[in-house]
């Protein structure tokens, strides 16, 4: 079973024949090529054209974050998993509003409906996360889409206070995130982005083409859409368990001219955290087989190809446990 | 010349085993897994080309090119007899390949769990021409849905066609 790579610390990549090896001050550590599935470059990396050749070779998606813990970009290998039927369609249902809307509408669906099932779970009143859905069904535009994607996402946001016993969140604040809670946030969701970016490498999808995201607003905004649906699964209930839980205090921050950002150690603790999640294993309910999370993401890849199709109409992703 | 071979013999294959895998098969959504085109071609090329005897996969099925003299002798070893037409469809298109390079080959498929083997030899092409036919019509369809089948389970698109 091939793995995610986390790497915190500075140091380099390389090759010996079929092995890649990391190495620091610590020493040089050998990471066997068929056991990497992606590596998420953390600290700051650097990688001999041997070994990125390799890797290339292989199929690992690298994806590299500044210090602060920003998404900075990804190596995207060439890909193997090419159709010409699969892109045109894709594009397709981007051009005719109609099947943009419908797409786009699905994942703030899926993306509301998780909220409040999140919301729920933790003790909260869903019903005013819930009640956007009506406005989203009547939606005319990606614009409105957007919005109702916000109105919900500020509704749910109002209740972490409540949720989280230790650590304060108030409001949602970016790039500077301005306490703890909103550098988890920013930081849980660039790692989600990534990982539903590893999973489309690994379909015929093209991440470029995009519904609910304009697909200029990155180059591969196909993974923003569906990062979407599983926020609250894999980065909310993660932050939520790492503060009451008190495995993540506020000493694991570091107060920064760019805010306040995860610092080494909280870092590491996260990524710990959010890979297990990745890992974390459930029935299936269609497959009747365990699945785990990350493979969600993949199976939400499937469903999209076969709505591209036209065998089955996509519906997004919603906890059903 | 060997893609092609290959592509379509393994079409011939899955047109009767799944319609939904031929046509996904067809249209390159393939699961990783099954992506090992070139690899095999250059097998393939030694295979023919060469002089050694040697295993060979040809998309799903395994065979041994054999040269006699001047005819080819494709031999064909499974496992278990369970999608028998599909292997002796996929062998029959082979044969009906080469003899369009004016190769003469005879086939034989070999089930040594049930001490059969048998014969495949290309006595008309009308029967391998339907079935292309019949491929390239659903080619041009849209996809065909999923239907589950005892082996779908084992299947690579498995998680593809079922997953909701
Ligand atoms: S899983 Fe079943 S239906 Fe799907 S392609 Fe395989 S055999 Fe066909």
């Amino acid at each position: 079973m091939r793995k995610n790579y986390y790497i915190i610390s500075d140091g380099k990549l390389m090759r010996d024949e079929n092995t890649i090896y990391f190495e620091n001050e610590e020493g040089k550590k050998p990471i066997p090529i068929n056991t990497i599935y992606a590596i998420y470059a953390l600290g700051s990396l650097s990688i001999t054209s041997k070994a990125i050749s390799y890797l290339a070779k292989e199929g690992v998606c690298i994806h590299f974050f500044n210090r602060y813990g920003f998404y900075e970009g990804s190596f995207y290998p060439r890909e193997s998993l090419i159709s010409g039927e699969v892109v045109l369609r894709q594009a397709e249902h981007h051009l005719e509003k109609e099947k943009r809307l419908y797409l786009a509408k699905a994942f703030v669906e899926g993306s509301i409906l998780n909220m409040a099932k999140v919301a729920k779970k933790s003790g909260e009143d869903d019903t005013d996360i819930i009640s956007t859905l009506q406005s989203l069904y009547d939606a005319k535009s990606i614009a409105e889409i957007m919005g109702i994607e916000a109105t919900a996402r500020n509704a749910y946001y109002e209740k972490f206070d409540s949720i989280l016993k230790e650590l304060k969140f108030e409001k949602r604040s970016r790039q500077p995130p301005e306490n703890e809670v909103n550098a988890m946030i920013s930081f849980g969701n660039s790692l989600l982005y990534s990982a539903v970016l590893s999973e489309l490498y690994h379909t015929q999808l093209n991440p470029a083409i995009s519904y609910l995201h304009e697909p200029s607003e990155r180059r591969f905004s196909l993974a923003l859409d569906l990062a979407e649906i599983f926020k609250p699964l894999i980065v909310d209930r993660l932050i939520f368990n790492l503060v009451n839980n008190r495995i993540i205090q506020k000493d694991d921050f570091d107060r920064e001219m760019n805010g306040i950002l995860l610092n080494e150690n909280g870092k590491r603790k996260f990524v710990k955290a959010f890979n297990e999640r990745l890992e974390k294993t459930i029935k299936h309910k269609d497959l009747n087989r365990n699945v785990s999370y990350q493979r969600l993401i993949r199976l939400e890849c499937y469903k999209l190809i076969k709505h591209f199709f036209g065998v089955e109409k996509y519906k997004p992703f919603v906890i059903w446990w | 010349m060997l893609d092609e071979m290959y592509v379509r013999g393994t079409q011939v294959n899955y047109y009767f085993v799944c319609k939904t895998k031929l046509w996904l098969f067809s249209k390159n959504v393939s699961m990783e897994q099954e992506s090992d085109l070139v690899k095999l071609g250059s097998l393939l090329q030694r295979q023919f080309f060469g002089r050694e005897e040697k295993d060979v996969s040809i998309g799903p099925i395994s065979i041994d090119v054999l040269r006699r003299g001047d005819e080819i002798e494709i031999v064909e070893v499974k496992k278990s007899d369970s999608i028998e037409k599909a292997d002796y469809y996929q062998v029959l298109y082979y044969l009906y390949y080469l003899s369009k390079f004016g190769i003469k080959a005879k086939g034989r498929i070999s089930y040594p769990k049930k001490k059969k083997v048998v014969e495949v030899r290309l006595e008309e092409e009308g029967e391998i021409e339907e079935v292309l036919e019949r491929i390239a019509e659903i080619l041009a369809g849209e996809m065909p849905k999923p239907e589950y089948k005892s082996y779908c389970r084992k299947c690579a698109y498995f998680e593809f066609c079922f997953c909701g």
